[in-house]
């Protein structure tokens, strides 16, 4: 769950280039030579290197660039996607989470409650965040707010970025296991569309207390899973350095999560990845919300609730009777 | 008493004859196997309850003979081709033949004091009790089927697994799966009522063993959301003693009752008798 931010041994070959480019840029314009040929050149091959790398990342190293910290996070979405936010604090009864963002804003004509896990950027607001793990006050706040957009027919953007719900002892004093089970619940009936995108980690039960959704979303870089990969390895094979081996265990990639029937749409990075261009990532994570939302409030809500059980109700594979009949929610596996 | 004496000599002795005899995790005394089974497998000293098995849990809280397995044959897939040391299957098989069951729940329809109801638990010996596709889909019927035929539904849970790693993400949607399931049958007024026994945590704890209407737990049964050792590595302190046992959740307000397994059945049928909406 730790702080992996700067090593990426696979991005070395792009930092690099990146880093002679600026150096030609600040020649160039120091000493009044024009270099610009040569700067496309390097600009090409960078990019060249990105599509190269970033085609054929691993599953480890798709877990670190989810926990980068310099990957956008709620709060630049705030102005990247949305407008006019106006930030609802209160969870009445404990207190406010920071982890926990929710509030009204609009994205594209239609007016939404947003509920966002935020891990903070500075030290200062990562500490304040408790970095991106809820207590149980912030997941009582979401359903608080998604209660008051159901009673306005507001439909809810969740945005998931969070290593897990906090295991400490105030949590569990205040009842973490309770309140994610009462956000499943609520969540699976609410009477306004819901829409999630998981922007960075989807940890666990923490990720899921706010993302039972009509439409699940992931950033294609971005992760879900039911353990954190140091989490399996300590447990596989007691030695939590062994998490990237773990993490292709667990198959919590977009393309894998698409295919086992756990994640609707996989929304394509800009090259390189979110953080290197986080306003073509707001443009085309605003433009896959307006769509599903446009989708969403065309749906009867009856209609909308049963699809919306029914799409949870077929998650799983398992085999059944004499025949052996594969039961399962997305591609079937080589087989048993 | 002759019986004392035998219970001395042979708590010296270092090897316990295993047919006859037993050691209370509770409070590692030597004790007459047929003495804890007299008294539902409780320590007769410390009032540990050991764990049981689902026919003996059946035996205790339903009337004989009501029992009818639903869905026993469902089977787990390994869908992530999960190979760690050990298989994913392997575990499986390795589980099967301990248990002699297919996978860690059992759901079906019984009796308590006449009351008609669905009665699911998940076994601790299958897998620690955790969730996978098998576990939430049979949860899932279950809860449709007490929906259907507007049934009471009581769950004994009992799992240190909670949601199945090596199902990754499918074991984690079980979760808003069971819980939804939960939602239609309590919208149709069904009542549901959740039996907490040791262990029972994680994504078991964070779904539908949380959200009975009525929710009881065995004494000093471990229970909460985090592991114990994962929290201290986070805090880097030791926790409290009776941290996240039955008697911890009473005291801050998150169970209703902690029963002994001797009253256990009396309860429930007191409850039914209360809650269950009289046709009459």
């Amino acid at each position: 769950m730790g702080d992996t931010s700067v090593d990426r041994d696979f991005e070395k070959p792009i930092l690099e280039i990146e880093k002679r480019i600026e150096e030609l840029e600040a020649f160039s314009q120091k000493a009044g030579v024009d270099l610009s040929s040569e700067i496309e050149k390097l600009r090409a091959r960078a990019n060249e290197q990105k599509r190269e790398i970033f085609a054929r990342l691993n599953a480890w190293q798709r877990v670190l660039l989810a926990r980068d910290p310099n990957r956008p996070d709620s709060t630049d979405y705030l102005t990247l996607v949305f407008e006019d936010f106006l930030e609802l604090h209160g969870d009445r009864a404990v207190g406010d989470d920071g982890a926990m963002l929710t509030g009204l804003c609009r994205v594209g004509g239609f007016r939404v409650m947003l509920v966002a896990q935020r891990k903070g950027k500075s030290t200062k607001e990562r500490v304040a965040c408790n970095f991106g793990s809820p207590h149980p006050e912030g997941y009582r706040k979401a359903m608080e707010k998604m209660r008051l957009a159901e009673k306005f027919r507001i439909p809810v953007v969740t945005l998931v970025n969070t290593p897990g719900a906090y295991p400490g002892i105030g949590a569990e004093e205040r009842g973490q296991a309770f309140i994610i089970a009462k956000n499943l619940l609520e969540m699976s009936r609410l009477r306004t569309p819901i829409l999630s995108v998981v922007i960075g980690e989807g940890g666990s039960g923490g990720a899921l207390g706010i993302c039972v959704a009509d439409r699940l979303m992931i950033l294609q870089n971005a992760y879900l899973s039911v353990i954190s990969p140091e989490g399996c390895a300590a447990i596989l094979w007691r030695d939590a350095s062994k998490a990237p081996q773990a993490a292709e265990l667990l198959r919590l990639t977009p393309n894998e999560l698409k295919e086992l029937g756990v994640v609707d749409d996989i929304l394509p990075e800009p090259l390189g990845g979110a953080h290197r261009n986080p306003k073509e990532m707001g443009d085309t994570l605003k433009a896959a919300l307006v769509r599903a939302l446009d989708e969403a409030v065309a749906l009867p809500l009856d209609q909308l609730l049963e699809k919306r059980y029914e799409k949870y109700r077929r998650i799983g594979y398992f085999l059944e009777s004499e025949q052996r009949r594969l039961v399962a929610s997305g591609a079937p596996p080589g087989g048993p | 008493m002759a019986f004392e004496k035998i219970k001395k000599f042979i708590s010296r002795k270092k090897q316990i004859p295993g047919d006859l005899w037993t050691q209370c995790p509770g409070c590692s005394k030597t004790l007459f196997k047929r003495e804890v089974e007299d008294r539902k497998k409780v320590c007769p000293d410390c009032q540990y309850h050991f764990t049981l098995t689902p026919l003996e849990r059946i035996d205790q809280l339903l009337d004989p003979g009501s029992w009818t397995e639903l869905w026993a044959d469902l089977e787990s897939v390994d869908a992530l081709k999960f190979e760690g040391d050990v298989s994913y299957l392997k575990k499986l098989a390795s589980a099967m033949k301990e248990t002699g069951q297919k996978d860690a729940c059992l759901v079906g329809t019984g009796k308590i004091e006449g009351h008609e109801l669905v009665f699911g638990q998940t076994d601790s010996r299958f897998m620690m009790g955790s969730m996978g596709s098998v576990v939430g889909e049979k949860v899932a019927r279950g809860f449709e089927l007490a929906t259907e035929k507007k049934l009471p539904l009581v769950f004994v849970s009992g799992s240190g697994g909670g949601a199945r790693m090596f199902e990754g993400c499918l074991s984690l949607m079980q979760m808003a799966k069971t819980s939804a399931a939960i939602a239609r049958h309590a919208e149709a007024g069904g009542l549901f009522i959740s039996i907490l026994t040791n262990p029972t945590m994680g994504g078991v704890m964070a779904s539908f063993a949380a959200l009975g209407d009525v929710i009881l737990a065995e004494p000093r049964a471990l229970i909460g959301f985090a592991g114990p050792r994962v929290i201290e590595q986070t805090i880097k302190q030791s926790l409290p003693k009776g941290f996240q046992t039955s008697e911890f959740l009473l005291a801050h307000g998150f169970i209703d009752r902690v029963v002994d397994r001797s009253c256990l059945r009396v309860e429930l049928a007191k409850l039914l008798d209360y809650l269950v909406p009289c046709s009459a």
